[in-house]
């Protein structure tokens, strides 16, 4: 750990504040474990926010371990121009996705980038079974069969790919995500504690109470 | 935003849509013209960036026309991407493959400058609050799909920089909370967001804050500053404090990481279930138990019984004349203390205000707490039916399973095996069904599988039926020889007998079950949970009867209520004993058997079926008890808590995550509904039937003068009626509105046609989503024809160059052909 020097200075812990829904707490929580994955010599505050941590280090944290998606998870919120490694700010907005108080909205948007294996911008077949790979695991023996595989996406697309062009696109993957029970209602299983890092319940027992309790409505 | 739509417009209209007319020149010039700029354009593009734009980061943008549309190059590169169009699997030129690459719609899931753009949009009809226009009032080329996000193909369209700015511009416009809110619900990065923040921070606020220590009274704007400022920060603590009461915040954050959303569905259940308990209890406690203990009536002779420790588990003893029973309660108005003496003693004092009426009280508490009860269940449970089961949400199974099933909570690597089993097996099952909904079985293999099955449920109703007889049986011979007051143990037989019937009976399913075999594991949940909601809800409705059939009829000299209150308190503290036997023996148990004994290192799953159905059983009781024991709902209470931590200890250390795909999706609406339909009806309509149909023992608690508990109230509106002209109209109500059948018929009448209303309204909002949605494909079908129609103008002026080409090249050949 920093020690007692490295704490985010006032202005820019209340701008993240403003910025993520992260509440004071968890960012500070996050900074923390963001400056364990630095080397000890870089781990005052100005450094710890330029400095890079790779994939690998990012992946090797307990709670992205058992994920299937955790190399998506990391480039898609990794804003290096190889997409190969996360700065404490990526790493906070991709806590601020997974954490509990983030909109729908904003959780499907990342779902689909993530889903989006090839970064096209739409779900294709591809990317459809890649995803049901990861969703069965890897291993030969617990794929599903090519023809079981073929199956799925057809339904899949029958169901999900609205204008019928092939292929799923952010609108269209909204609209099924929007009919799922789980997804709309608060402990929904995607995205859905503040894991995959648990901030909350990790190290501390420290609660972490949601900043913003009473969000006004804001339709558009 | 109008002006791409144009070349999208000309096109169908083209004659050459009528295939075979001859197109005219110039429409046909007209359609090259407009794609050909285009596509000149993005060539150029290609051409001057190159494909290594793939690698580029969002943030970096483009200075060129759309920045995004670099980006797209990459999968235009790929080429793999085909249109199924009419003639399926129709490979297109790249030129195709380019422009519908940098569709709105594919854009919109990848670039930062279609999120700006949407996010602009989005501003601006929030700051204009304009609704759109009618589709019909709007010509074809403006449809709001299109015009939703700019078409970003339009050589005139904004450039991102330029929409960055009215985006930065419209979020000046906003007020600085809305700002923020907008901000952080944007799905860009945090250095964008910062740097849109800083770019939209208004003059005028940057102004206000240089002005502030200006101004004339510099220090108390200071200081305002500085007392808005700590109440702000002492409302977020305060905030932050109630969150740090939620209860068992960590705990369940620790049972959802290991076991899944499946498990933590029973004990987030266990947790509504104590709201509902502390929602009981309150009016209770605050209107009936605690005036009664201030104002306690007199002991009555030989009570003064020492306490040896068995009352916990009979409810009887020491505790029966006490706050718990309904005999302990007086029939008298409580502030007025020589009123209602009998023998009409000397009044020391009189009343200061208002009389209290203990019987009165006493109705209308537990009616008005039961009200609530009901009012708070059907509206969960009408919240939870329209989460789960959304108008137009019957299809999409399969793309919700895929899309939806990780359960990104479980961090451990077990589980995360055991979640993709999950997962694969419930895809598996999931087709399977699907085909065999297509597919049909031979009439033999069917027919043996209806047999088993009727036979399955034959042997389980059976089983239920033995059961019932058993208690009814027991209950009878309880009836025939009465206990003594001295051993009180012995009334701890029939809630004995009860509590191992329940416990022995789901085994003896669960064996059942494993004969019948169903496809679906849900299915067979859905089974086992229905047979053993029939087991518990016949044999308390044998108890019922029990109690007000026969008991009221043999305990006439003593009080039956008080007799009722103690059988169930007896039930629900048996109950949590079994409760924890089941722990013990089917959990603890069974793991130290088959770790030690058959070294499996399998652990028992957690049955979440049989332990929601525990959790309703003792909710029933106690709903049930509430009348003849107020206090009830407190020991549930208590009991909740107890199980609470010892379920979940014993989860802990001998669970393992449950095996079956059990997805937590309608789950909880299956609960809610479970606790409602049986379970508090079923109470419901026994209170009811006591409080209106029974008469009360003539020896005790608030009611012990009247023909039925409901005669209080009858009483108090007749005395009403004496008492003057002041509150005639009560008596009014009264007179018209209860006893008179008329309204209730009225009431009823109109909730049907509400009900009505509501149902037509769904079965309209249904035909506008199949419209819609056949507009949707229509769009879908409009897009692939333009597409084509795209591919095949492209390819006749490649064909025609190539052809002038050739001419030409045959010309320069052959200058003397002329």
């Amino acid at each position: 750990m920093g020690g007692s020097g490295s704490r985010l200075s006032k202005e820019l812990l209340a701008e993240y504040q403003d910025l993520t829904f992260l509440t004071k707490q968890e960012i500070l929580l996050a900074h923390r474990r963001f400056c364990e994955l630095l080397p000890p010599e870089h781990r005052s505050v100005e450094e710890s926010l330029q400095m890079r941590v790779s994939l690998e280090q990012i992946l090797s944290l307990p709670e992205l371990k058992a994920n299937p998606f955790k190399e998506r998870i990391c480039r898609v919120f990794s804003t290096s121009p190889a997409r190969d490694s996360l700065s404490f700010e990526d790493f906070l907005d991709l806590l601020s996705v997974f954490s509990d108080t983030a909109t729908p909205d904003i959780k499907s948007h990342y779902a689909f980038r993530i889903f989006d294996f090839d970064d096209d911008g739409t779900l294709n077949r591809e990317d459809l079974s890649h995803l049901v790979n990861c969703l069965t695991g890897q291993g030969e023996d617990t794929r599903l069969s090519a023809s079981e595989m073929k199956q799925l996406i057809d339904n899949i697309l029958e169901e999900s790919d609205i204008d019928r062009d092939g292929t799923i696109n952010l609108s269209e993957f909204q609209h099924v995500i929007s009919r799922s029970p789980d997804f709309a209602r608060k402990p929904d299983p995607l995205f859905s504690c503040s894991a995959p890092l648990r901030l909350s319940c990790d190290r501390s027992h420290s609660v972490c109470p949601s900043k913003h309790p009473v969000r006004e409505p804001f339709h558009c | 935003m109008a002006q791409p739509l144009n070349f999208v417009l000309n096109v169908p209209e083209t004659p050459e849509d009528h295939g075979s007319q001859e197109p005219s020149p110039y429409d046909e010039s007209e359609v090259h013209d407009s794609f050909h700029q285009l596509i000149q354009e993005q060539s150029q593009w290609v051409a001057e960036e190159g494909l290594e734009l793939q690698q580029r980061e969002p943030g970096a943008g483009g200075q060129e026309t759309s920045g995004h549309l670099d980006e797209s190059f990459c999968f235009v590169g790929s080429g793999q991407q085909a249109l199924p169009g009419p003639e399926d699997a129709l490979v297109h030129s790249t030129a195709t493959l380019r422009i519908l690459a940098s569709m709105p719609s594919r854009t919109i899931g990848r670039s930062r400058g279609a999120v700006i753009c949407q996010y602009y949009n989005r501003s601006v009809r929030l700051r204009r609050r304009v609704s759109r226009p009618e589709l019909k009032g709007v010509r074809r080329s403006a449809r709001p799909s299109l015009r939703l996000y700019d078409l970003e193909l339009d050589p005139a369209a904004l450039q991102e920089e330029e929409k960055r700015f009215l985006l930065v511009k419209e979020l000046q416009g906003l007020p600085a909370a809305q700002r923020d809110h907008m901000l952080r619900g944007m799905p860009l990065g945090l250095a964008e967001k910062r740097c849109l923040r800083e770019e939209s921070q208004t003059p005028t606020g940057k102004q206000r804050g240089r002005q502030g220590p200006r101004g004339l009274f510099p220090c108390c704007g200071r200081l305002r500053d500085a007392c808005v400022l700590a109440l702000h920060s002492l409302g977020l603590g305060l905030l932050a404090g109630l969150h740090a009461l939620r209860p068992w915040r960590y705990a369940l954050k620790q049972i959802g990481g290991q076991f899944g959303s499946s498990v933590l569905s029973y004990f987030l259940f266990l947790k509504t279930l104590l709201a509902f308990n502390a929602l009981l209890l309150l009016p209770l406690l605050a209107f009936i138990v605690g005036v009664q203990a201030a104002f306690p009536p007199p002991a009555p002779p030989g009570s003064a019984r020492s306490f040896t420790g068995l009352e916990l588990l009979t409810g009887g003893g020491r505790f029966t004349h006490t706050a718990m029973y309904y005999g302990y309660y007086a029939n008298s108005t409580l502030n007025q203390p020589c009123a209602p003496a009998p023998a009409g003693g000397r009044c020391s004092r009189e009343a200061a205000g208002l009389p209290y009426s203990m019987p009165l009280a006493y109705l209308f508490t537990v009616g008005l707490a039961f009200f609530i009860t009901c009012v708070t269940l059907v509206y969960s449970m009408s919240h939870s039916f329209g989460e789960s089961y959304r108008v137009g949400s019957t299809s999409g199974v399969h793309a919700v399973t895929v899309f939806c099933s990780w359960d990104h909570k479980v961090t451990q690597r077990r589980a995360s095996r055991l979640q993709h089993d999950n997962i694969r097996t419930h895809l598996k099952e999931l087709l399977a069904e699907w085909q065999r909904r297509r597919g049909s079985q031979s009439a033999c293999g069917r027919l043996r599988r209806v047999a088993v099955r009727g036979l399955v449920w034959l042997l389980s109703l059976g089983t239920t039926l033995g059961c019932t007889v058993a208690v009814y049986a027991f209950s009878e011979l309880m009836i025939k020889s009465p206990v003594s007051a001295e051993q009180e143990g012995a009334l701890l037989a029939l809630p004995v007998v009860v509590g191992l019937l329940n416990l022995g009976a789901p085994y003896l399913f669960r064996c059942l079950a494993a004969l019948e075999r169903h496809d679906s594991p849900v299915l067979e949940v859905y089974v086992a949970v229905c047979r053993n909601l029939i087991l518990k809800m016949v044999i308390l409705g044998i108890l019922c009867y029990h109690w007000l059939g026969r008991r009221v009829g043999t305990l006439k000299d003593q009080c039956w209520e008080n007799f009722v209150g103690q059988e169930l308190y007896r039930l629900v503290v048996l109950d949590f004993v079994f409760v924890l036997l089941d722990t013990l023996l089917g959990e603890l148990v069974w793991r130290l058997i088959s770790e030690k004994q058959l070294k499996r290192r399998e652990k028992p799953e957690f049955d979440i079926a049989g332990n929601v159905l525990e959790l309703i059983y003792g909710q029933t009781l106690t709903w049930l008890g509430v009348v003849f024991s107020p206090l009830l709902p407190a020991i549930q209470i208590v009991k909740l808590l107890l199980v609470f931590y010892v379920k979940k200890t014993s989860l802990m250390a001998n669970c393992q995550a449950p095996r079956r795909p059990w997805l937590a999706s309608h789950m909880s609406t299956v609960f809610i509904s479970l606790l409602c339909f049986p379970s508090f009806l079923g109470a419901a309509i026994f209170l009811c039937f006591a409080v209106w149909r029974v008469k009360p023992s003539s020896t005790c608690g608030p009611f012990r003068s009247l023909d039925s508990m409901y005669e209080a109230g009858k009483v108090w509106v007749r005395r009403l009626e004496e008492a003057g002209p002041r509150v005639s109209w009560l008596p009014w109500v009264h007179r018209y509105l209860v006893e008179n059948t008329f309204p209730v018929y009225l009431v009823s009448a109109l909730l049907l046609a509400v009900i009505y209303l509501h149902i037509q309204v769904v079965k309209g909002q249904r035909r506008v989503i199949c419209l819609l949605k056949e507009q949707i494909s229509n769009e879908g079908e409009d897009k692939v024809f333009l597409i084509n129609k795209l591919h095949s103008v492209y390819e006749r002026k490649e064909r025609s160059r190539a052809g002038r080409t050739q001419e030409a090249e045959r010309l320069t050949d052959d200058p003397d052909a002329w």
